[in-house]
């Protein structure tokens, strides 16, 4: 099963098995959306559990939130994570404050794509989790497979918070493999090691974690044996796996196609540092996008995505 | 008007609620701006300001009696006295700007910024008719399972110019929301007049560019907004989709307790002064004999013994502690 396929099936099961459960977005019925990943669900469950919406982000988000509110379970999409921040004030000031402020929660997913590689510039392909991963009250999930896509899908659902669930456009059709059939669970805060090493460890997320399992075999040949551990969900954030793989092979490179600068890797090596900075035999690296929009022109978006030479370069630099 | 013709529109209990509910706002109001005005500034017991809605209680007091039990409210930051109509209490209300930690936000936030779920109150947040997106959503739900119940949108002239507005009232009106808004135009966003806010002389001919109904109405005349939301929401009930109704008022006192609202010429306050809603409607209850002056003694007797109880009760309250930040709620 492909990674949209697999993400409609856990959309699916949740609504078999839910009636709280709908869809709404722009053109999520008849087209299936944008990258089609609702396809067919409208004809199953009809236009009122999948149901098309103006062309407004703060109405897909207040919806969502309000219907949550009110007792649903809604899954909103938007046609791409550029595009939330036309409703930027709902998520940060208006929905995430909310339980805390208000002891009530609000349990909805917002489904957004990101991510570069397709030429499509600064509006359609952003990485924006670093923006709500400093903000209390929203968690976020990153899927990298398409098991892993159906079963952390099922457990934002399952959630009691608001939940931003960043697809990787680019892996929707290009990443296959057996998912489990129905109900299917991946816990939200579960760190996955993807390839068990001993010499550096990889920390990544989405569409990364297959970059940073290609430098692996790659290095492999090289004698350097690399840990990739796919943290899945940024928050919950799994601290303890990622300690306790640096622990282990005591290098370690932070990797993710957001860009540099205040990103999610900055955090997490903070973290490393402040927490198991003894245990270091190199200081840490961070693999990310260029401080620039993303750029259209295939060599310019090649040159701005992290690179898997890039990878290895940083993870040469920490045995030199 | 005449008994007979109040009586002929209104039983004499919901003239009698609608009194209540504007006496108790303004008395309400009055007291938190004697103590923001009063207290000692390095042990308040109000933390931060004051924001009211004198001389526009009818607004907000009309509109939510216009409700029934099971609809919802997304209100302004001037509507507390249509929150107290849904249900909010005055001990809620003291507790919110006492910061205590049984506050309904538990005192991590203050003043207006509340609501109560519970009581389907939405919570008003600082940003101005941002909590209508969420409005949206309650109506959603309510189409989904095919409930019979409104909900009501309120704001300002300010949030007026606000995206949220123009964007939560067209998605509203495309899926036929059980949904009414009420705007509530009293004439400044903070120091900014009506005419530096936008081109049009009424709000209401927005509502032409959503296909949905637009009014005007006194907002200063309880009866007018209580008759014209009324009408509105049992079009929104019956799914015949949503209406916005703008209420002509005028702001009485300062955005907050700490503004003196210097810009406002004195003349205009003068003017208002003279059609002020609780005055106005105080008239005629009494000249339509729904009520005597006896009763009007004895309600702003009972208000004020409800209003120095609950002050006392939300004294005693405990203030939250520097680790209650982290409790989940």
């Amino acid at each position: 099963m492909y990674y949209a396929e697999a993400i409609r099936d856990g959309m699916r099961q949740a609504m078999k098995a839910d009636e709280r459960v709908y869809l709404l977005g722009e053109d999520v019925a008849q087209m299936g959306g944008i990258y089609g990943v609702t396809k067919g669900l409208v004809d199953e469950f009809g236009k009122k559990r999948v149901k098309n919406t103006p062309l407004s982000e703060i109405g897909i988000i207040g919806e969502a939130m309000g219907a949550s509110i009110a007792g649903l379970r809604p899954i909103a999409e938007l046609q791409f994570s550029d595009f939330i921040t036309s409703a930027f004030s709902i998520l940060v000031d208006v929905v995430a404050p909310y339980r805390f402020r208000m002891g009530t929660k609000t349990p909805f997913i917002l489904r957004a794509p990101i991510g570069g590689g397709l030429h499509i510039g600064p509006y359609h392909s952003k990485c924006p989790e670093a923006w709500f991963f400093h903000v209390p009250g929203l968690k976020i999930v990153m899927p990298s497979t398409p098991a892993d896509a159906k079963g952390l899908l099922q457990s934002s659902i399952d959630d009691d918070d608001p939940v931003l669930y960043f697809e990787h456009k680019k892996l929707y059709y290009e990443l296959k493999e057996d998912v489990p059939e129905g109900i299917h669970r991946v816990p939200l805060g579960k760190a996955l090691v993807r390839h068990e090493g001993n010499d550096v460890t990889i920390v990544t997320y989405s569409a990364m974690v297959h970059l940073a399992l290609k430098a692996a075999q790659e290095l492999e040949k090289e004698k350097i044996s690399v840990e990739v551990l796919d943290l899945r969900s940024l928050v919950p954030l799994d601290e303890e796996a990622l300690l306790n793989s640096v622990s282990k092979t005591h290098r370690v490179v932070f990797l993710h196609e957001a860009p540099i600068r205040g990103g999610v890797g900055a955090e997490l090596e903070s973290i490393v540092c402040e927490k198991i900075f003894h245990e270091l035999k190199a200081p840490p690296k961070r693999v990310a996008a260029k401080m620039t929009p993303v750029p259209v022109a295939p060599n310019l978006e090649d040159f701005y995505l992290p690179s898997l030479q890039d990878v290895k370069n940083a993870i040469h630099s920490l045995f030199q | 008007m005449s008994y007979d013709a109040l009586q002929e529109v209104y039983d004499a209990q919901l003239l009698k609620k609608m009194y209540y509910y504007i006496v108790l706002t303004r008395s309400l109001e009055n007291k938190i701006s004697y103590i923001c005005h009063s207290q000692n500034s390095k042990s308040p017991m109000i933390i931060g300001k004051g924001y009211l809605s004198t001389g526009q209680e009818a607004i907000s007091v009309g509109a939510c009696l216009a409700l029934e039990d099971g609809d919802w409210l997304a209100p302004s930051h001037r509507d507390i006295g249509g929150m107290m109509v849904r249900g909010l209490t005055l001990e809620q209300i003291f507790l919110q700007y006492f910061c205590r930690v049984t506050s309904p936000t538990a005192g991590r936030d203050g003043n207006v910024h509340l609501g109560d779920t519970s009581k389907h109150i939405l919570s008003f947040i600082s940003h101005m008719g941002s909590i209508i997106a969420a409005g949206l959503g309650v109506a959603a739900a309510i189409q989904y399972r095919e409930e019979k119940n409104v909900v009501l949108a309120c704001f300002g002239d300010g949030a007026s110019s606000q995206g949220v507005i123009h964007e939560s009232m067209n998605y509203a009106s495309v899926f036929k929301m059980p949904m009414v808004f009420v705007v509530n135009n009293n004439r400044y966003a903070i120091s900014t007049s009506t005419k530096n806010q936008m081109a049009i002389e009424n709000i209401a001919e927005r509502a032409a560019g959503y296909g949905m109904p637009g009014v005007v109405v006194d907002g200063n005349h309880v009866t007018e907004v209580y008759q014209a939301v009324k009408k509105a929401v049992e079009a929104a009930r019956a799914g015949n989709g949503p209406s916005l109704i703008e209420c002509k008022t005028m702001r009485m006192c300062g955005h907050g307790t700490h503004d003196p609202a210097n810009y406002v010429p004195k003349q205009e306050l003068e003017e208002w002064k003279q059609k002020d809603p609780m005055t106005w409607f105080q008239n005629e209850l009494l000249q339509s004999q729904v009520m005597k002056s006896d009763d009007i003694k004895s309600i702003q007797d009972q208000i004020d013994h409800e209003i120095e109880e609950a002050i006392e009760k939300a004294r005693l309250a405990p203030v939250p502690q520097g680790e209650d930040l982290l409790r989940e709620r």
